[in-house]
């Protein structure tokens, strides 16, 4: 039988958290499964910056990058290998719902876990949460840890 | 350098008080004015000497020479390259695995808020004013071959930039004026590189600082009544002192976002104002095209037209200043033809676009009077322009055309001019400061001490009436093009061979967009 891969969002909270556990729990019933450990910062190609911003942007990119390595997916990687999970970690910038779903394509994944993220204001009645976007956008079965 | 630097802090701060206490002594500004006319004044009329025999001043035929050269040399790449820049701008072509730096519409948007401003509205009002809706045909016409020259600037500013070893990216003529020259072996480099810069800070400092103080608190006192330009230059100086010394991203952030917002807005009012007037857009482009060759007994007639179009062309898109190398140096692409590509659509949303919309409405609100018995335009009294209903000109002209589709209008436009002068300000402290490391060294010390120098002269931009520095600074802007066009004629074979390149492996295929 293949590998099955499960992508998971993790945003370094307690949702996040509870998303991975839940994962690795449903890893080790199905056997062979890899997990796949997601962190997205937030980031839009089409956002207004000033000529210093743009300047010191790759700079601050290779930050980020490293920090979210550093404080949230390696760590998690490193607990999912030890609880006897196979798994791998991504950090992209973008939108959260836009890379969780090209990740699913990509790994031809079997389902996305993601924490329920439990922001409620204006904008988001107006254009919908993140997990509503990626529920109405992904191609792939979703499972949302309260 | 350092002893230089030092006596820069102390003239600024000596000079403080003496500009509070001038608020009552008037005979301040009169000083100022003689002081710089006096000393300034060759300048400014060499830069605006006009061609033996002409009312033609050379600069003008200086920047649109070198446009058309630059158009045939790269065979008509504002054209040829026009679909490119837009599927480039979309992010088409950009590597997924790039998400996070500086993006293609980002490096635009950036530039384009150092350009969309001023120019646009009060600019394009004085072009017409003057020269009659003929100037429009002109300015379109300047703005489609300064596309070639942004294109050539902006490929090279990209090439030749600085990668530093903290991560950061930056570059501009100076470096391709230096690096470009070595590289082909040619002498100068370097000299060409220190007058540009000082050009640069002189340019910052005049019409990137203290024109734009001045038109705003113009525009503001025309709302509020008059008050002292210590009090709009003040607030200015301390929001551009929070930005770019306090590091406030937050206000630039703002601005950055309202400024295009705004810009929308004011195509979006004129196109109504002109869907609404349909039925005379016919006869205002008549007006434009038969003005554009006859004049219709405007000042000047045909050359007025034509002088107009072209130097109000090149004073909103600053294509050929160099400026806009410095803006699109931050962006990390692999390939400098692409970034050259994208800046060519600056000119056209600038000028073609945003600048024609303004010259629309001004033509077909009729604020400019038209003689009941020739059918002509009516000039003023002086002679020196087209009579308007209300005898306004500039800004005020723009404004009350605008009135005429919407009385609250000029409302909006005051903000607008507030905020376009604001972001203009913060761009070309950028450009300013990137000539100041230039010529005296990168680092904290040195960096401020142009900050600062920057943030007063905003204060004495907005306060007084300094007719002798406006023309110095708009000297000093089109003094930045002399230098600039000259080394982009000794580099531009390296564009074309860059651009061959490019343009080859996208044919082949070698090149491709990426799956989004």
């Amino acid at each position: 039988m293949s590998q099955t891969t499960l992508i998971v969002g993790l945003d370094g909270s307690d949702a996040g958290a509870r998303a991975l556990d839940f994962a690795m729990t449903r890893a080790k019933l199905i056997g062979n499964c890899r997990v796949v450990l997601v962190y997205v910062i937030e980031w839009s190609p089409y956002s207004f910056q000033t000529a210093e911003e743009n300047e010191v942007r790759h700079a601050r990119r290779e930050e980020e990058l490293k920090l979210a390595h550093e404080r949230v997916v390696d760590p998690a990687v490193q607990s999912t290998q030890a609880a006897g999970c196979e798994a791998e970690g991504v950090v992209k910038h973008g939108d959260v719902a836009d890379i969780l779903e090209g990740l699913a394509k990509k790994h031809e994944a079997a389902q996305i876990v993601v924490g329920r993220v439990g922001e409620r204001g204006i904008k988001e009645r107006l254009f919908g949460g993140v997990t509503g976007r990626l529920v109405a956008a992904s191609s792939v079965p979703i499972t949302i840890i309260p | 350098m350092k002893r230089f630097i030092t006596s820069g802090i102390a003239a600024t701060a000596l000079s403080l008080p003496t500009l509070a206490a001038a608020q009552e002594a008037v005979s301040f500004d009169q000083k100022v004015n003689d002081i710089f006319a006096g000393s300034t004044g060759w300048f400014v009329n060499l830069i605006f000497m006009n061609l033996p025999g002409t009312n033609f001043p050379w600069i003008v035929l200086w920047l649109v020479v070198a446009a058309s050269i630059f158009t045939v040399y790269f065979g008509f790449i504002q054209i040829k390259a026009f679909g490119h820049a837009i599927s480039l701008v979309k992010g088409d072509y950009s590597d997924p695995n790039d998400a996070g730096e500086v993006s293609h519409f980002q490096a635009l948007t950036t530039a384009l808020s150092g350009t969309v401003g001023l120019g646009n509205i009060a600019g394009v009002a004085v072009a017409v004013g003057i020269g009659g809706p003929g100037a429009t045909f002109w300015m379109v016409v300047a703005g489609l071959l300064g596309m070639a020259s942004k294109f050539t600037e902006c490929t090279l500013g990209v090439k030749y930039r600085n990668e530093y070893a903290d991560g950061s990216v930056s570059g501009g003529p100076m470096y391709y004026m230096t690096k470009g020259f070595k590289e082909r072996g040619l002498p100068g480099g370097k000299v060409l590189a220190v007058v540009f810069a000082i050009f640069t800070i002189g340019g910052a400092l005049g019409g990137g600082n203290m024109f734009q103080a001045n038109q705003a608190h113009a525009q503001i006192t025309q709302i509020t009544g008059d008050f002292s330009g210590l009090i709009t230059g003040g607030i200015f100086a301390v929001v551009v002192f929070a930005v770019i010394v306090g590091g406030i991203k937050s206000i630039a952030s703002v601005t950055e976002k309202v400024v295009p917002f705004m810009g929308v807005m004011y195509v979006i009012a004129a196109l109504i104002i002109l869907i609404v007037n349909a039925d005379q857009i016919g006869w205002a482009f008549g007006q434009i095209f038969a003005g554009a060759f006859t004049g219709l007994g405007v000042a000047g007639g045909f050359v007025g037209a034509l002088i107009q179009g072209f130097k109000r062309a090149a004073f909103s898109n600053e294509a050929g200043v160099g400026s806009a190398a410095i803006a699109h140096s931050a962006v990390r692409t692999k390939e400098p033809v692409t970034e050259g590509v994208v800046s060519l659509l600056e000119p056209f949303i600038d000028t073609v676009v945003i600048c024609t919309m303004t010259a629309l409405v001004i033509t077909i609100s009729g604020v400019l009077v038209v003689d009941p018995s020739t059918g002509v335009y009516a000039l003023n009294e002086a002679g020196t322009a087209i009579k308007t209903v209300d005898g306004s000109g500039g800004v005020a002209l723009t404004s009350a055309a605008f009135a005429t589709g919407f009385s609250w209008f000029p409302y909006v436009l005051a903000i607008a001019v507030i905020l376009f002068a604001f972001s203009t300000m913060i761009s070309w402290s950028y450009y300013g400061l990137k000539a100041w490391t230039y010529l005296f060294g990168e680092g904290k010390t040195t960096e401020l001490v142009f900050k600062l120098i920057f943030c007063f002269f905003i204060i004495v931009g907005a306060a007084a009436q300094l007719g002798a520095v406006i023309d110095f600074s708009d000297a000093m802007i089109f003094a930045m093009a002399v230098v600039n066009i000259t080394a982009l004629y000794f580099l531009m074979p390296i564009v074309k061979r860059e651009m061959n390149s490019y343009f080859d492996r996208l044919k082949s295929g070698e090149i491709v967009k990426h799956k989004h």
